[in-house]
């Protein structure tokens, strides 16, 4: 007989681990990977390979030489971040640019902090956001979509249909008028637009999405009170004046936001615990996308929107708690 | 739509064409002059408000304390008893009397140094070291099962008796060394058991920590020498030599070869008084177990039996 | 169908000793009685060393207002009353009985005849139940009488027994209330009566459906009781979580289930309640479940008090070899033992057995805040913040975030995916928490 081992309840686990979690949200994203592969063909790919490759690296390498640690490059967590970083950047964008975002990303957002689980901020937002302030030229230049392009440079770029829009209204165009030189919304949708990697397609983020929710890796609350709240503020304004603001679908399904509020807000470190704290946050993420999007400098406002909330949330789960059983007495 | 275009990727130049033609205009010192105005004014009624509010809320305290406090060691450990140096100096103070109170880690310079600073007085204490009381070693109490979870003693001493199954023995994990706060202990990791090292100041926190009060603070000893039962068990000879090789069986015969009556006999346990213990080193030799060790003493002649290097402090 | 709302998990089920009908367990050649097998003040023995006793005979009395007393359960001479190993490989006063016959006292009924008629009032009903050393026999062992009698301004107007089993593997109450159901239903009766209520409600998961169909056949007989199934989720069969279910009523923290007009009891304690009342025959043997993937035949036993583990595992098909953990009671909140010799007490509702690669718990990685410990928490709380409050000795905010309330069901550590020791954690801090809180009331 082996030595017995003690240890206190329970003695039974979940299959459930880290790794598997967040292979799962990999796979997840391959709906997506696959769109963007088909419109902006093998610089997409040569992008993601880049990005998931360095931030391992990086985390390799902080790992065992800096902080002499375990190495968990394997766990999953640095793929991830990877892919998701690949995805909110211009397919075009110089390889050693994505490098550069993912070191920030891995080094700065993740392992200054402590490492999985312990960072404030989303990695991969933290790493576009570092190199759109960088290099605000090269972040703003997107791709237009073709199918299977093998082109790596000189591709014919666009701006995004946020950015059209944007552009068209400070210009004292109306809305009307903007809206024909944008593909058709079921374009948009299949993610037949001018965009980040990833972040172009969103019904394959909606496929991911579902598929997520049934494996239970994310919750329904943070992307329905995020879209809910993007929808119902677009639409309160597009009621206001449709001549300046546009229609709310509009703003679902173009830039980062299914993106962003299916993979970028539901991180699972980076969120709210509680279910009062997830639609809060939701919220917030919400509003703040709609003010950056209409009011503020840049066309698009989910990566800040996001990480705004995420300074919010040590407050969010100290202000929401979950509902105690025996707390109020009601005896039905 | 190719207007847009180029409007766009031309987007970011703009802004900076906005802020150089402003610094090339004459604003500029315009603009210099109203953020110097605004924000020296802003400053100064800062500086005033927070005068006032220092005025209005000031303690006044006795300067002795910070004194006091400045003579202490500042490691806030704990030990004197006070939830602090500056909780410590305050109790001096307000008592005017040094009896009772003792910084362990600063020791008699300290406390002589705050006596002549109050014009005190003080009396010489003896030094203290922290003993651990347990050679349970992974070979003297070989495991018997295989613990798993929260690796702390707190725990795993409320969940069972141990892997080497003494319910009195070193568990191994370590809590007095996490709750040392002055790098005096650590872990040997062939034996799994802690280890007090020389600089330790008996602030008592290591005690507090073991969840079975193997820690004892003793007497340091002249030049740094000890006598001490190395073991804890309460429980009768045979059941606790069953699980530990090293075990107090509690035969006596420490007990009977004491001249000094420095022996004290209990519930199948042995224990050496400290303030009695004249270090003859009569008992280490008759205990059948080994489990009396003595520390830093000069090598004896050779004994027949091979007394095994006691795992305590170097 | 009805469960309690918010927080559970559902651990895989395992029932495999599901359909294994109860068989009586020869009586070993010793046994070892501990004097503590129920929650508050250990029995003080009554026998001395050499004492010739018969089954059923009193052997420990339990003279504190939560204690119970401790009966023979088999007959032949204390060998000694000495310091045993228990399971947790702590020594505990325990008298040692060698086997000789199997002698009853005189006055216990131990023919198979149901005796249905009640005749014992309600005030006889309880000191009957604490003359013969009943408590509860899920897992708590918190005895039985302490709860029978309600405290004064309080009125209990539901009964509710719980046949959930909602601990995976084990089976011993399924199979009690396919056996023994007209006992347990008179044993019901009997509780009610001494608890003056007119309802009883059984609730059973609805992975047991051959019990409900087959108690429900019989209620017509017994009036007032009903039979609730309900869905399938751990930890259920905790009283508040039941009562939640059933009734829809939520027990105020720190509270007892009577502050809500209920009384909770085990089919098991039923059972136990009928054989005292009826048959005059105290609290000497239980059912236990044997059970694990790598056993031979998993097995409900009827067991006397004090057999040895290692009997039943012998039963039950031999230890098989690559076994790795032992635990008493279920896999969610039994204990993990230390010795296969430890004996079967009043609170062993199964014994369990899980190969090597079972017997480990996962590989602890770094909290990823994925709050699903705060999501399953029956009770409402924050696991991951209690852990991490408990690890750093931050016991006064362990309190402020209401440690207390937590019962221990292993929810969080079984769900967690980083294998973090949650619960672990979370039990060093309550006991630091109850110090300090007993420190206060001093």
């Amino acid at each position: 007989m082996n030595i017995l081992t003690v240890s206190g309840s329970p003695h039974v686990y979940t299959e459930e681990s880290v790794s598997k979690i967040m292979y799962g949200v990999v796979l997840s994203l391959i709906p997506a990977a696959l769109v963007s592969f088909y419109f902006f063909g093998l610089a997409a790919i040569m992008v993601t390979i880049t990005a998931v490759a360095s931030c391992m690296f990086f985390e390799y390498i902080i790992q065992r030489y800096l902080i002499k640690g375990p190495v968990t490059i394997f766990d999953g967590s640095a793929v991830i971040t990877g892919v998701l970083l690949a995805f909110i950047v211009p397919a075009n964008l110089p390889l050693w640019m994505v490098v550069i975002g993912s070191l920030v990303s891995i080094g700065m957002a993740k392992m200054t902090f402590g490492g999985l689980g312990k960072n404030v901020f989303n990695p991969a937002l933290v790493g576009r956001v570092f190199l759109m302030i960088s290099f605000p030229v090269e972040m703003n230049m997107y791709p237009k979509p073709t199918s299977f392009s093998t082109q790596l440079t000189d591709i014919v770029t666009g701006p995004t249909p946020l950015a059209m829009v944007k552009e068209g209204v400070a210009q004292g165009e109306k809305v009307s008028d903007i809206l024909p030189e944008i593909p058709e919304y079921a374009n948009l949708l299949m993610g037949n637009m001018g965009g980040s990697v990833g972040e172009i397609s969103a019904i394959a983020i909606i496929l991911g999405g579902i598929y997520m929710l049934i494996k239970k890796y994310i919750t329904w609350e943070i992307p329905a009170a995020y879209i809910g709240s993007v929808f119902v503020l677009a639409g309160i304004l597009w009621l206001i004046d449709p001549t300046y603001y546009v229609d709310p679908f509009f703003h679902l399904i173009t830039g980062g936001l299914m993106l962003g509020a299916i993979y970028m807000a539901t991180d699972m470190v980076t969120s709210p615990m509680s279910r009062w704290g997830m639609i809060v946050y939701g919220i917030g993420c919400g509003f703040l996308t709609i003010v950056i999007r209409v009011f503020g400098a840049y066309p698009e406002g989910v990566a800040f929107a996001i990480l705004i909330m995420n300074a919010f949330v040590p407050l969010i789960n100290r202000g929401f708690k979950p509902k105690r059983f025996g707390e109020e007495v009601k005896n039905g | 739509m190719f207007s847009i275009f180029a409007r766009i990727t031309t987007q970011e130049s703009k802004t900076h064409d906005f802020f150089h033609s402003l610094t090339k205009q004459k604003q500029v010192n315009e603009i210099t002059l109203i953020s110097v105005i605004s924000l020296g004014s802003l400053g100064t009624i800062a500086a005033i408000i927070l005068y006032m509010v220092a005025q209005k809320f000031k303690v006044i305290e006795d300067p002795r304390i910070d004194i006091v406090e400045e003579k202490l060691p500042g490691a806030n450990c704990g030990g004197c008893g006070y939830a602090g140096c500056r909780a410590l100096a305050e109790e001096i103070v307000r008592k005017e009397s040094l009896d009772g109170i003792n910084c362990p880690p600063g020791g008699n310079e300290v406390m002589a140094e705050i006596a002549t600073a109050l014009g005190l007085e003080t009396t010489e204490q003896e030094p203290t070291i922290a003993v651990v009381r347990c050679s349970g070693s992974k070979e003297n109490a070989p495991p018997k099962v295989k613990y798993e979870g929260d690796m702390t003693c707190a725990f795993s001493h409320s969940l069972f008796s141990g892997e080497g199954g003494c319910p009195s023995g070193c568990l191994g994990y370590g809590d007095c060394v996490a709750s040392c706060d002055f790098d005096a202990m650590y872990m040997n990791d062939v034996t799994g058991l802690p280890i007090v090292k020389e600089n330790c100041v008996s602030c008592g926190a290591c005690v507090k920590a073991c969840p079975r009060n193997i820690i004892e603070i003793r007497k340091r000893g002249k030049k740094d020498r000890r006598i001490f039962v190395s073991c804890i068990n309460v429980e009768k000879g045979g059941v606790a030599r069953k699980n530990c090789k090293v075990a107090c069986i509690g035969c006596g015969k420490c007990v009977k070869e004491c001249k000094f009556d420095a022996i004290i006999f209990e519930n199948n346990l042995a224990y050496i008084d400290f303030n009695k213990c004249t270090l003859c080193r009569k008992c280490p030799p008759v205990c059948p177990t080994n489990a009396i060790h003595e520390l830093n003493f000069p090598p004896k002649k050779p004994r027949p039996e091979n007394k095994t290097e006691p795992a305590k402090a170097e | 169908m009805k469960t309690f709302k918010s927080g559970g998990v559902h651990p895989p089920e395992n029932k495999i000793s599901q359909s294994a009908a109860i068989e009586v367990l020869p009586v070993p050649e010793t046994v070892t009685i501990p004097i503590s097998q129920h929650l508050g003040v250990p029995a003080n023995p009554v026998v001395k060393k050499g004492d010739s006793v018969k089954a059923g005979q009193l052997i420990a009395k339990g003279e504190a207002f939560i204690s119970a007393n401790v009966h023979a359960s088999v007959s032949g001479t204390v060998q000694k009353i000495d310091e045993v190993a228990d399971s947790s490989g702590y020594r505990k006063k325990a008298i040692v009985i060698k086997v000789e016959g199997d002698e009853w006292e005189e006055g216990i009924d131990l023919s198979k005849d149901l005796v249905k008629d009640i005749t014992l009032s309600p005030k006889e009903i309880v000191t009957r139940i604490n003359e013969k050393g009943i408590v509860g026999m899920g897992g708590a062992t918190f005895p039985s009488h302490v709860k029978m009698m309600v405290p004064e301004g309080k009125k209990a107007d539901y009964l509710i027994i719980n046949g959930v089993e909602c601990e995976p593997y084990l089976t011993s109450d399924h199979r009690l209330m396919l056996e023994k159901a007209e006992e347990m239903l008179v044993g019901i009766r009997i509780q009610m009566r001494a608890l003056g209520v007119e309802k009883a409600i059984i609730g059973i998961e609805n992975n047991k459906p051959d019990a409900i169909e087959h108690i429900r056949s019989l209620l017509s007989d017994y009036p007032g009781i009903s039979v609730e199934p309900l869905k399938v989720k751990y930890p259920q069969g905790a009283e508040k979580q039941l009562i939640k279910a059933l009734l829809n009523r939520e027990v105020p923290s720190g509270k007892l289930p009577i502050e809500v007009g209920c009384v909770v009891h085990n089919v098991g304690t039923s059972v136990a309640v009928y054989e005292a009342a009826q048959k005059n025959k105290p609290l000497v043997e239980r059912v236990v479940t044997v059970t694990g993937k790598g056993l031979k035949s998993p097995s409900n036993f009827l067991v006397r008090i004090g057999t040895p583990v290692s009997a039943l595992i012998e039963a039950a098909g031999g230890i098989p070899e690559d076994t790795g953990k032992l635990v008493n009671g279920g896999p969610m909140m039994g204990k993990a033992l230390t010795d296969i010799n430890t004996p079967v007490t009043k609170g062993t509702s199964g014994i369990l057995l899980f190969p090597e690669q079972e017997a480990h718990r996962k590989p602890v990685h770094n909290c990823i805040r994925c709050g699903r410990c705060a999501g399953i928490c029956p009770m409402g709380l924050e696991p991951y913040l209690l852990a991490v409050l408990a690890g750093n000795k931050k016991f006064e905010d362990c309190e402020d975030e209401n440690i207390m309330d937590c019962m221990e069901c292993g929810s969080c550590l079984y769900i967690c995916p980083s294998g973090r020791p949650l619960l672990d954690q979370i039990r060093t801090g309550k006991s630091e928490v109850g110090k300090i809180m007993r420190a206060r009331h001093k």
